[in-house]
C-alpha cells in the first residue's frame, strides 16, 4: 500500500512559484532521496507532506490521511508523519528524555511511565541510551540530531521525513547520523530524505529524485539513477556534486 | 510639637504594609492582565492585536500620575465616591498590565519560530505548545525584566500618597509635618524602600547573569 501519494503539487510564495506540479508515490518500506540544487523546491515539497506548508493545488494523502487545512485533521495526519529538521529544533529547556516523552504523553495520552520506557528504547535505537537526562546544550550536534530522530520515532510514525539533517553538522559527525538513518532503512522504515549526501542516497535510497526549478526533472531506482543519469542536467549536477 | 522618635518611625514602618498591599495587587492584577495581553498580541486575529496595541500604547503614553488622577476623580462624575486605595490599585494595575504585557510579549516573540514548528510537527495543539514548549522558555527569558518591573511598581506606589492614601511616602509626609523634621522622616522612608527593593534588584541581576551564562536553558 502506498504510504505517501502526492499528485501535481503546486505552491507559490508570493509571485515565486516554487513547486510547479510535483507528483510522488512512496510505498511502505521504501526510502526515497530528493536531490537537487539549493532553491529547487526540495524542502518546500517535503514540508508540504506534513502540512507545514500549505499547497495551492494538488492532492496529498499520507499514511491514509488526506491533507487538510482543519487543525484537528492536520494533527491526526501529523501523528503518523515524523519530520527531522536541519537545525534539530530540540526543546532546549527539556532533557533528551523529556523531549522524546512530550508528544507521546501530551498527544497520544501515554502514561508517563510507559512514555519513559519508550523514550529509553528510542534513545537506545539512536545509540544514546545513556544520555536520557542530558540537556540539548550538553550534546554535540550529531547527538542532538539523533535525539531529534528518536523524538520522531517515539510517535511510531508510518513515514519519516528528513530535511537536510546532516547539512549543519561537521563532517565527522555526519557519519553517526547517517548510520542511524541507514539502520532505520534496514528496519523497514518508510522515509523521504532531502540530502546532499550523494553516496548515501545511492547506497540507502531505493529511489532517487532530481528536482530542478520546482519540477521532478529525473527519477529512478538509485543504482541506475547514479550510474546512468539520462538528462544532461542531472549529469551536470552529479559532476558538480562529486567535485 | 512632637519630636522624631521611635513611635514616629514605627508609624512609617507600619505604613509599609499598605505599600506592599498596593504592590501585590498591582503585580498580581497587572500580571494576570499582562498574560492575557501578551497572548492576544501574538494571536492570529488582527482585530485583537489592534485592540491590544491601542490599549498598551495608550497606557504607556500616559504619565502614571495622570492615570491615577483619572481613576480617582472620574467616578465622581457619576456620583460615585471611590476609596484612595481602590483608585490607586486600579491605576497601578492598569499601568502594570501594559508594561508586563509588553515584556512578556517580547519574550514570547523571542522564542524561535522553529520551536513552534517542531511542536506543530509533533501534533501538539497550539495550547499545549504554548504551555509545554514556548511559555517555559519565555518565562525564563522574561524573569529578570519582570523582577525589575516589580521594583518599579514598589516605587510607583509612592504616587498614591498624592490622593491621600497612607503608604510609606504619605506616612513620611505626615510625620514630617508633625515633627518639622523632614530629613529624618524621609530618610526613614528611603531606608524602607531600599530595604525592600535592594534584594529584588540583586535577584534581578542574578537572574540576568544566570540567563546570560546558561543560554536558552536556565
Ligand atoms: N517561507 C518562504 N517564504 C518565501 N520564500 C520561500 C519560503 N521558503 C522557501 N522559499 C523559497 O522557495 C524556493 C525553494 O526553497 P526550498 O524548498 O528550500 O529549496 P531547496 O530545499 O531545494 O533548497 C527558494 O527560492 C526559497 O527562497
Amino acid at each position: 500500500m502506498s504510504v505517501v501519494v502526492a499528485k501535481n503539487i503546486r505552491k507559490s510564495f508570493g509571485a515565486l512559484q516554487v513547486l510547479k506540479g510535483v507528483s510522488l508515490t512512496v510505498e511502505g518500506g521504501e526510502v526515497v532521496a530528493l536531490i537537487g540544487r539549493s532553491g529547487s523546491g526540495k524542502s518546500t515539497f517535503l514540508r508540504c507532506l506534513n502540512g507545514l506548508e500549505s499547497i495551492d493545488d494538488g492532492e496529498i494523502e499520507v499514511a491514509g490521511h488526506r491533507m487538510s487545512r482543519k487543525p484537528a485533521e492536520l494533527r491526526q495526519l501529523r501523528r503518523d508523519v515524523g519530520i527531522v529538521f536541519q537545525s534539530y529544533n530540540l526543546f532546549p529547556h527539556l532533557t533528551a528524555g523529556e523531549n522524546i516523552m512530550l508528544a507521546p504523553v501530551q498527544v497520544k495520552g501515554l502514561p508517563r511511565q510507559a512514555a519513559r520506557e519508550e523514550a529509553r528504547r528510542c534513545l537506545s535505537l539512536v545509540g544514546l541510551g545513556d544520555r536520557f537526562d542530558a540537556y540539548p546544550d550538553m550534546l554535540s550536534g550529531g547527538q542532538q540530531q539523533r535525539v531529534a530522530i528518536a523524538r520522531s520515532l517515539a510517535m511510531q510514525p508510518k513515514v519519516l521525513l528528513f530535511d537536510e539533517v546532516t547539512s549543519a553538522l561537521d563532517p565527522e559527525l555526519t557519519g553517526e547520523v547517517l548510520a542511524v538513518i541507514e539502520n532505520l532503512a534496514r528496519g523497514g522504515m518508510t522515509m523521504i530524505l532531502v540530502t546532499h549526501e550523494m553516496g548515501f542516497a545511492r547506497r540507502v535510497a531505493n529511489k532517487t529524485i532530481f528536482m530542478k526549478d520546482g519540477i521532478i526533472h529525473e527519477e529512478g531506482p538509485s543504482a541506475e539513477f547514479f550510474s546512468a543519469p539520462k538528462t544532461p542536467e542531472l549529469q551536470a549536477f552529479l559532476r558538480s556534486e562529486v567535485g | 510639637m512632637r519630636t522624631f522618635g521611635t513611635p514616629e518611625f514605627l508609624f512609617i514602618v507600619y505604613a509599609l504594609r499598605w505599600t506592599l498591599t498596593l504592590t501585590v495587587i498591582a503585580f498580581v492584577g497587572g500580571g494576570l492582565m499582562g498574560i492575557l495581553l501578551a497572548l492576544l498580541r501574538i494571536a492570529r486575529s488582527r482585530a485583537l492585536r489592534g485592540l491590544t496595541t491601542f490599549y498598551m500604547q495608550l497606557v504607556q503614553g500616559l504619565p502614571l500620575l495622570v492615570l491615577l488622577f483619572l481613576c480617582y476623580y472620574a467616578p465622581s462624575l457619576f456620583g460615585v465616591e471611590i476609596a484612595a486605595l481602590t483608585a490607586a490599585a486600579i491605576a497601578l494595575t492598569v499601568n502594570s498590565s501594559a508594561f508586563l504585557g509588553a515584556i512578556w510579549e517580547s519574550a514570547l516573540r523571542a522564542i524561535p519560530r522553529a520551536q513552534w514548528e517542531s511542536a506543530d510537527a509533533l501534533a501538539l495543539t497550539p495550547w499545549k505548545t504554548l504551555r509545554f514548549v514556548i511559555a517555559p522558555q519565555a518565562i525564563r527569558l522574561a524573569m529578570p525584566s519582570t523582577v525589575g518591573f516589580l521594583v518599579q511598581i514598589i516605587k510607583q506606589t509612592s504616587l498614591a500618597s498624592i490622593i491621600g492614601f497612607i503608604e510609606i511616602t504619605r506616612a513620611g509626609q505626615l510625620v514630617s509635618n508633625a515633627t518639622f523634621e523632614p530629613l529624618k522622616a524621609f530618610l526613614s522612608v528611603a531606608a524602607l524602600y531600599f530595604a525592600v527593593c535592594f534584594p529584588l534588584t540583586q535577584l534581578s541581576l542574578w537572574l540576568e547573569r544566570r540567563t546570560a551564562r546558561r543560554g536558552a536553558r536556565t
